[in-house]
């Protein structure tokens, strides 16, 4: 058991909950209904935490025995000071509505006596808050009107009858907007759209099928899961690529809009905002203690500032999903299309205020699994027969509890060490693998960096080479180690590389480094073992001269020729010599040209964007790199690509080798020292700090019903289950596919475990296990509600900027619309309450869903405009593949913050505004970031004090053109800006370059296509084009 | 005319050549009849202190294809001031720069007494010598420590201007750059792959990039050799390469348990080959390969690298159970041919208590005049002293080695030349003096000797093409010239020409004659060389079977003895010795494979079909010298009766040099007379063998084996082995004699094949 003690003693004697203690509790609970509609303030449930409860919570950094009391609070305090504890149930469909029946009829049974105890808990939840909806009408938030109570409310009522036109009458918006270039040829077919889609549940894109022997199988006895597919196959590759040409644009759904009068502008402060739902998230849940102790709960934001307790289920930073109560048929799935899926980022960074994961040992025969589906000891394993035996929640199966293990129970039917064993109470943990979790049984060595610096004429010529070498000799001190370590276990290689390889003997007996040169690229081999991976202490005296020799060296070359695939060959092999798993920082700087495997063209071609072929942009060229990247995986080998182009390096295929072994792209166009030497810097101090674990073997198990069907992410699948990564480091994330076998039961809920087997950072093998439970429910009232906007984005970009790899954009474009009109308009028909057809209404869940839609559709990779670079285009691909939530929220959101009337004095930065251009004003300045760019905009009227504190200068006309950091001057105001820039920096997976831009210079146009609400540069709707657009298909649909 | 023996002697001196007859045959038939070809021992650097080299270019017949050089033997008309060619009678005149000749002024090469002359010509920038070093480090600690004294001790022996360069390898090839500063450099090829020349030369960055495209014009190898970082000449990079030297680390790869290191020898050759192809071609050159063990992995493995399967022994070969035989053999060859091609020398110094492969490598050095070492150890002074013999000087304090020799060789019109045996290869030169009937390396008249020091030697043979109805007139002489072109050690071209003559006589009327010239040592090291030849390429048996028959053949020709009559069998003096040669012949490693390894034949042999005649002959019958209180020390016979308890003998064997003890002084030896000062007289007996043994290693090359034992001692093996068991548990009692020692072998004596030789000799039926 950890150090902080993990859990003193079980309080028998105060967990004796009565069961009717319960039922008044609740009821007269914060159950807080949730406005379903768009345009009302959410009833925020605004009761602030007490201090009592956070303090425990709080202080979980240092974890005293979490107090019995604090984890069963509920139990004991049901009535008392905390009623809060249990968050709102998330639910507002109940509101104005009679109470379910099958709620009740649930709360009445009671649980038989073993029944686990998060079942009974759950169940009361759900039994309970039914009644109660009604009694408190939420206070109001935020200074707005209260919503009445009532049903819901349109979102917008446009006065005149056909509202949908507006979007595509006026001229103004039009042509560029929607109806652009992308749109023009085959349009949306109304009519036939309606249908297809539908048929594709929650997996709008027909990805490749998963690699591996078995193909794209189904093992499932439905006959569900292949038909879907064909299905799928119909309208993305048939119908759709041939229809009506003679269609001019127009929405054949609304053909009066053409005709019809120019629209009146709606008001764009009154459609959904994200900064709005994220400011309100904030309010109401910021700073809180989330604990994850209720099946099923949607937890907070992304964006939002919060704490996790965790009661049994994963924290959401390990675990989110697209919605937390699935519905309990596949039918039902696929009525509504929303698709199920779980994002998992197995290495999520914690807080500081939050416990790590604990260490559990089960001893030398390894953890406790269940012997038929082999789903790990975790809280949803039931234990019956006075604790001789446990039923596995996963699969049912009935296992004998081992000698060792054997525990009794208390009468609750818990076990008495509950509270003593993470496996039994907690939603994440580690498990210490034992000898048969190895590769060839052999405990693994610490895993090793090995740095490979692109020598050639280009990278001397930067001076990229002295700056590596430089920062390496401070940057090796702070390898990652493990805690309580006195040095990193992670040994460390040099090679440097042209068209040829130079590796590195820096054993610590010699007195100079010793270069060896291998030539023979054709086939690659590491030519040395003892002496090239070394301790970094040990051999600091040798490496240092290494650093220092290194730039002069090669000062002189004139080789510009280089090599790829044998680099990264190298690398494998080196490491399979060594038998350890490690890392690759590769620092490239153009296309590998020289004549050995791996060899590139350029292949880039403008013409190709907007055809049928365009897809081919994306394809990585087939051959070396598919099979160094099967190699890569297979020896635990991560490769980091920092790429230095000044022209096309088809990082399409460059890339590919990174993004299936858990590794980055990071790209710093026509790289200059001066510039852009402290971003590359700042970028990879981070990644060399990054906390990781290596050669990692994910399986996400599920509880009958339902099994995960496809995964996205830096990934690479052998087969249809195991999700291999070469390294999975803190901001990598997998996205998992959910689908249907059979039904799920409302009762039991549907539950995750996902396990990962991994190599620490010293070289001990271990298992992660995140568990979390979701509810079911037969209403699709319940999925609606439970929704995760932020979650469900992240689905769609991955698997659409997976689907262009096979298919016409457009094509994808057209599946997004079509799909985001089918889950409104579901929700439209079965869970809102009837109205004009012209009303728009949203589920609040989903209320900002269009603006992500809209934004994904003008990211890079989608737009399809001959003006972005098809390597940058490629490399946003790649990296949102292995994006986690937060990232992609960010990226298709980007934050915009206003600097120039801020209170200076005030801790928190500035609240967000809109991303839109009437968000900014000529005198003001602002910060946008998305997590890859950062710009500080400087409007035409800033006032001279302002500049002059910022810059130093008099006035926004003195102002340097390149500036990629503000001066330090000891002001308030550029004390403030410069601590809010470094905190966004800090806290980013990837370093920004803060690029100034002047309001109407040419660089603006830069910082112009961040503002994701308004119409793109690149052709692409603005916010309120869309929302009229998807309306436009949501009423089709209806009809 | 003095004796035959003195005749030998003096032309051995003068030319370094020995004939098996000192009198021709006048026709092709009576030549075949006398056995024994016409052939001769020729030393083609043979120490001259005596010969002053001429600084001008020799004079040539104009005809084409003859280009004889004017020699002694010429016809010179010094008024005409033109002097006819001896092998094609071409009348040549002089060049202007001899117009000034007469009687009395005559330019060296006319005098008889430079029937061997050397000149020193100047043809192109001269070239340097080049050492590159090729070093297993799949070595023990201590040997590899050995071995890295050694080299950095041959720095300082070697020509400050001379290139060196530095090739180390186990299961990595690594090509080590001397010039840098800084950081040591290596190129690192893989142990296991087959790289062409081409591809070796580009990996290691000889060929300019571009160069190769533009219109396929071949790089100046001049240009290739300037820039090359890989052999630099030793005054600039000695610190350097000291330093390198020294931290030289064993192979680090882990060798686990029942394995065999892997040892990359073929593809260090290769790109040792490769590297000195692509920079200096046609320059002289020594590769000196220094390998602890066998190729295990890559082209021209010998053995794999499971301990548990040995290497092949000459029972595996027999049986055709040698897996990587004939590869290995193949790849060697090819890459020896190439080597040659070039010029380039291959050394082989193989230390290691196992076979190291030396069968399939030997073509190494057979072909290109390298040197094979074969040791226990890299850290025995067997070793260390050899390997500091290789760099030995002569009185000119110029290396005893030469490079890139070029053999012509020119006879008159009644001779052609069949073959060569020795370090060499053929030019592939057809003239009008080449025969068709092929003995040793034939089907030439030029052979090409990459490496030569002052004792190689080579056997060339010849026929006699006159036909018996149309003999050569009596009177006449057969002429003979040897051009060998060389580059000296110290950079010069040099060209050596040796023209000898000999008498023609007529079988049948002068066959005393023709017997009395007959120069049996010359022929039994002649005939073994033959046989030796033979040997490589067919079965055992078949060979001492065709030994057997030349010599009965010989004697029936030589002998005088009555029909079927055993006893009275006579041979004269000049012939007396010759079955006793052969008799140790066919006992001795050169022909015998048991208690052999592949190896150690293979080593044998080559030093065998390289050394001159004394050194031959001494390897076929050893030599035996007796120190006893009897008498003044004295050369015994090489028998078993000759080993007696009161003898201390030393056996000289070419590879072993045996002190042994009898029985009787090895008990005064344990007893410790010697320490005592009344027996001073036994100390200094003791004392003698041991000074004479030291004048022996002092000059030797290879140091042999030195071995001190006594009677009863394990290693008396080594005398008992050598002598003719004359006494044998077999016939000991029934000789019942007391002296000398008998022999556990059922190997036959002296005298019992010299009766069935006689009876063979005399039998009418044969």
């Amino acid at each position: 058991m950890s150090q902080q003690g993990y859990v003193a003693a079980p309080p028998y004697s105060q967990a004796q909950p009565g069961m009717g203690g319960y039922q008044g509790g609740f009821g007269a609970g914060p159950a807080q209904p949730l406005y379903g509609h768009y345009g009302g303030q959410p009833q925020a449930f605004t009761a602030p935490p007490t201090g009592i409860m956070k303090s425990p919570v709080s202080s979980a950094a240092g974890m005293p025995p979490p107090p019995l009391s604090s984890q069963y609070s509920p139990n004991i305090q049901q009535n008392g000071a905390h009623p809060q504890r249990y968050p709102a149930p998330p639910a507002s469909s109940a509101y104005g509505q009679p109470a379910p029946s099958p709620y009740n009829s649930m709360a009445s049974q009671a649980p038989p006596p073993t029944q686990q105890l998060t079942n009974q808990m759950s169940a009361m939840n759900m039994g309970n808050y039914a009644p109660g909806p009604m009694q408190s009408p939420p206070p109001p938030a935020m200074g707005q009107p209260p919503m009445p109570p009532g049903p819901q409310s349109p979102l917008m009522s446009p006065p005149q009858s056909p509202p949908a036109t507006m979007a595509m009458g006026g001229p103004p918006m039009a042509g560029p907007s929607m109806a652009g270039p992308p749109m023009a040829g085959p349009p949306m077919a109304g009519p036939q759209m309606a249908g297809p889609p539908m048929a594709g549940m929650g997996r709008p894109f027909p990805g490749p099928p998963p690699p591996g022997p078995g193909g794209f199988q189904q093992p499932g006895p439905g006959a569900a899961g292949p038909l879907g597919y064909q299905q799928q196959a119909g309208p993305f590759g048939g119908p759709m690529t041939g229809p009506q040409p003679g269609m001019p644009g127009g929405f054949p759904g609304a053909p009066g809009g053409l005709a019809g009068p120019p629209q009146k502008k709606l008001d764009a402060d009154s459609i959904p905002s994200i900064t709005q739902v994220i400011g309100e998230d904030q309010e109401r849940q910021g700073g809180q203690v989330y604990s994850t102790n209720v099946r099923g709960q949607v937890p907070p934001l992304v964006t939002t500032d919060f704490s996790v307790q965790d009661q049994g289920n994963a924290s959401p930073r390990f675990m989110r999903c697209t919605t937390y109560t699935l519905p309990c048929t596949a039918d039902l799935a696929k009525q509504c299309q929303v698709p199920l899926a779980t994002i998992v980022k197995p290495f999520a960074s914690l807080p500081k205020n939050e416990t790590p994961l604990y260490v559990v040992n089960h001893g030398e025969t390894g953890p406790i699994r269940c012997n038929r589906c082999k789903a790990y000891m975790c809280p949803y394993m039931q234990f019956i027969d006075g604790g001789r035996r446990f039923q596995c929640g996963f699969c049912n199966c009935v296992n004998e509890v081992p000698v060792h293990y054997f525990q009794h129970l208390d009468h609750m039917g818990r076990r008495v060490d509950f509270y003593e064993r993470p496996e039994l109470s907690l939603g994440s943990y580690e498990f210490a693998a034992t000898l048969e979790y190895c590769k060839n049984n052999k405990t693994p060595n610490p895993p090793a960096y090995i740095f490979m610096i692109d020598v050639s004429y280009n990278n001397i010529k930067s001076g990229l080479v002295k700056l590596i070498c430089e920062e390496l000799k401070t940057l090796l001190e702070n390898l990652p180690r493990e805690e309580g370590t006195e040095s990193s276990a992670i040994k460390v290689g040099f090679v440097t590389y042209n068209k040829i390889l130079h590796f590195y003997n820096v054993k610590s007996a010699l007195a100079q480094p010793q270069m060896m040169v291998v030539s023979d690229t054709a086939e690659m081999f590491v030519p040395l073992l003892d002496g090239f991976l070394v301790n970094y202490q040990e051999s600091r005296a040798v490496i240092f001269n290494l650093l220092d020799q290194i730039p002069d060296m090669f000062a002189d070359t004139s080789e510009s020729e280089t090599v790829f695939a044998p680099v990264i060959q190298a690398g494998v092999e080196a490491f399979k010599a060594a038998e350890c798993s490690g890392k690759l920082f590769i620092f490239q700087s153009s296309m590998p040209t020289a004549d050995a495997p791996g060899k590139l063209k350029n292949r880039d071609d403008k013409k190709l964007v907007n055809t049928e072929k365009e897809k081919t942009l994306f394809q990585p060229q087939k051959g070396v790199y598919e099979q160094l990247s099967k190699e890569c995986v297979a020896q635990g080998c991560c490769v980091d690509l920092f790429l230095f182009p000044s022209q096309y390096v088809d990082l399409a295929t460059m890339g590919d080798v990174p993004s299936h072994t858990g590794g980055s792209v990071y790209k710093y166009n026509n790289f200059q020292v001066e510039t852009d030497g402290e971003h590359f810097l700042r970028d990879l101090r981070k990644d060399i700090q990054k906390s990781i674990g290596f050669d990692a073997v994910m399986r996400v198990r599920t509880s009958t019903g339902f099994r995960a069907t496809d995964f996205f992410g830096a990934v690479y699948m052998n087969n249809t289950t195991d999700i291999e990564m070469a390294a999975v480091d803190c901001d990598k994330a997998v996205t998992v596919e959910l689908k249907h076998d059979d039904t799920l039961s409302e009762e039991s809920g549907a539950l995750m475990q996902c396990a990962l087997l991994y190599t620490t950072i010293s070289g001990q093998r271990r298992l992660r296990v995140h568990n979390l439970s979701l509810n079911c429910s037969s209403q699709l009232m319940e999925l609606y509600k439970s929704c995760e906007t932020d979650s469900l984005i992240n689905f769609f970009a991955k698997s659409a900027y997976r689907a262009i790899l096979n298919q016409p954009l457009k094509n994808v474009r057209e599946i997004l619309v079509n799909q985001t009109a089918h889950m409104l308009a579901c929700y439209r028909k079965n869970c809102a309450n009837p109205s004009a057809a012209s009303q728009l209404i949203l589920p609040s869940a989903m209320k900002v869903l269009p603006v992500y839609m809209n934004s994904l559709m003008k990211s890079a990779p989608l737009v399809g405009s001959t003006e972005l670079s098809t390597d940058e285009r490629a490399h946003q691909r790649l990296s949102v593949m292995a994006m986690g939530v937060e990232d992609t929220q960010l990226l298709l959101y980007p934050r915009l913050i206003p600097l120039h009337n801020m209170d200076t004095s005030s801790e928190a930065p500035p609240a967000p505004v809109r991303c839109s251009e009437e968000g900014l004003t000529d005198a003001g300045m602002f910060l946008l970031e998305n997590g890859h760019s950062m710009f500080l905009w400087l409007g035409q009227a800033s006032p001279p004090d302002l500049i002059q504190s910022l810059f130093n200068v008099p006035s926004l006309s003195h102002l340097q053109g390149h500036m990629s950091s503000l001066p330090e001057l000891d002001n308030p105001l550029s004390k403030k800006v410069r601590s809010i820039i470094s905190e966004v920096q800090d806290k980013r997976p990837n370093s920004m370059k803060l690029q100034i831009v002047r309001q109407r210079d040419k660089p603006e146009m830069l910082f112009r296509q961040f503002l994701v609400e308004d119409k793109s540069l690149h052709g692409g709707a603005s916010y309120m084009d869309f929302l009229t657009y998807v309306h436009r298909e949501i009423r089709q649909l209806l009809t | 005319m003095a004796t035959y023996q003195e005749f030998i002697q003096q032309n051995e001196d003068r030319d370094g050549v020995r004939f098996s007859w000192n009198l021709w045959p006048s026709s092709r038939l009576e030549a075949t009849r006398l056995v024994v070809p016409v052939s001769c021992l020729f030393t083609p650097l043979k120490e001259r202190p005596d010969l002053p080299p001429v600084q001008y270019e020799p004079v040539l017949c104009s005809r084409a294809n003859c280009k004889a050089v004017l020699n002694p033997l010429c016809q010179v008309d010094f008024r005409a001031k033109i002097w006819a060619c001896n092998f094609c009678f071409q009348r040549n005149p002089f060049p202007p720069s001899y117009a000034g000749i007469s009687e009395v002024n005559q330019p060296a090469e006319l005098m008889p007494q430079f029937s061997t002359i050397e000149y020193i010509v100047q043809r192109g920038p001269p070239a340097p010598l080049i050492f590159l070093y090729v070093v297993d480090t799949c070595l023990e600690e201590e040997d590899l420590q050995a071995l890295k004294e050694s080299l950095q001790m041959s720095l300082s022996l070697l020509p400050p201007n001379a290139l060196v360069g530095l090739i180390t390898f186990g299961r990595m090839v690594q090509v080590h750059e001397l010039s840098c500063e800084g950081i040591a450099k290596s190129y690192v090829f893989r142990g296991t792959k087959d790289l062409t020349a081409k591809q070796i030369q580009e990996m290691l960055g000889l060929t300019k990039p571009g160069a190769a495209g533009q219109q396929g014009r071949p790089p100046a190898p001049q240009d290739a050799a300037a820039s090359c970082k890989f052999l630099q000449p030793v005054h600039r990079v000695d610190m350097n390469l000291t330093d390198l030297l020294g931290e030289l680390q064993r192979d680090p790869w882990p060798v686990p348990q029942g394995k065999r290191p892997l040892r990359s020898t073929g593809v260090a050759l290769s790109v040792a080959v490769g590297l000195l192809e692509g920079t200096y071609p046609n320059t002289g050159a020594r590769v000196m390969l220094f390998i602890g063990g066998p190729p295990t992995q890559g082209p021209g493995m010998v053995v794999g690298d499971e301990l548990k399967t040995p290497i092949r022994s000459w029972h595996d070969i027999q049986k055709d159970n040698a897996r990587h035989l004939k590869k290995a053999t193949k790849y060697y060859e090819a890459m020896a041919n190439r080597s040659a091609t070039n010029g380039h020398s291959i050394d082989i110094y193989a230390c290691a208590l196992d076979q190291t492969g030396l069968l399939e490598m030997k073509c190494l050095s057979n072909l290109t005049g390298g040197h094979i070492v074969m040791g226990d150890s890299f850290n025995t002074s067997l070793f260390k002293q050899t390997f500091q013999r290789v760099f030995s000087k002569d009185y000119n304090g110029d290396f005893r080695m030469a490079f890139g020799g070029v053999l012509d060789v020119k006879t008159s019109r009644e001779l052609k030349v069949c073959g060569a045996i020795g370090p060499c290869v053929s030019l592939n030169s057809k003239g009008p003096c080449v025969s068709e009937n092929e003995m040793g390396i034939g089907g030439t008249s030029q052979w090409k000797v990459c490496s030569l020091n002052p004792s190689s030697t080579l056997g060339m043979y010849f026929e006699v093409v006159n036909q018996h109805n149309a003999p050569v007139p009596q009177g006449g002489r057969g002429v003979i010239q040897f051009v060998t072109q060389y580059q000296h050690s110290n950079t010069q071209k040099r060209i050596r020409v040796t023209t000898v003559a000999r008498n023609w006589a007529d079988a049948q009327s002068q066959i005393q004659h023709i017997e009395s010239s007959f120069d049996q040592e010359a022929a039994a090291v002649l005939m073994a060389r033959l046989g030796v030849f033979r040997a490589e390429s067919e079965e055992g048996p078949d060979v001492l079977r065709w030994l057997d028959r030349q010599l009965i053949r010989l004697c029936q020709k030589f002998g005088q003895f009555n029909k079927d009559d055993p006893t009275s069998f006579r041979l004269s003096e000049s012939l007396s010795l010759y079955p006793q040669f052969m008799f140790h012949l066919r006992r001795s490693p050169f022909l015998q494979v048991f208690n052999n390894s592949p190896d150690e034949s293979s080593y044998y042999r080559h030093h065998f079909v390289r050394q001159d005649l004394t050194q031959s002959l001494i390897m076929i019958q050893p030599i035996l010298y007796a120190y006893s209180f009897h008498g003044p020390p004295e050369p015994v016979l090489l028998d078993s009766s000759s080993i007696l308890p009161d003898r201390i003998l030393l056996m000289d064997t070419f590879f072993q040099l045996v002190i042994y003890h009898g029985e009787t002084i090895a008990q005064w030896r344990k007893a410790g007379y010697q320490e005592m000062a009344e027996y001073e007289n036994f100390k200094q007996l003791l004392q003698a063998p041991l000074d004479d043994a030291q004048e022996i290693l002092q000059t030797r090359f290879p140091m042999p084996r030195y071995i001190d034992t006594e009677h009863g001692g394990s290693q008396a093996r080594f005398l008992l082995s050598k002598v003719n068991p004359s006494q044998t548990h077999n016939n000991l009692y029934t000789w019942g004699q007391e002296t000398g020692a008998p022999i556990l072998t059922d190997d036959v004596s002296l005298q019992v094949f010299m009766d069935h030789l006689k009876k063979l000799a005399v039998s009418s039926s044969a």
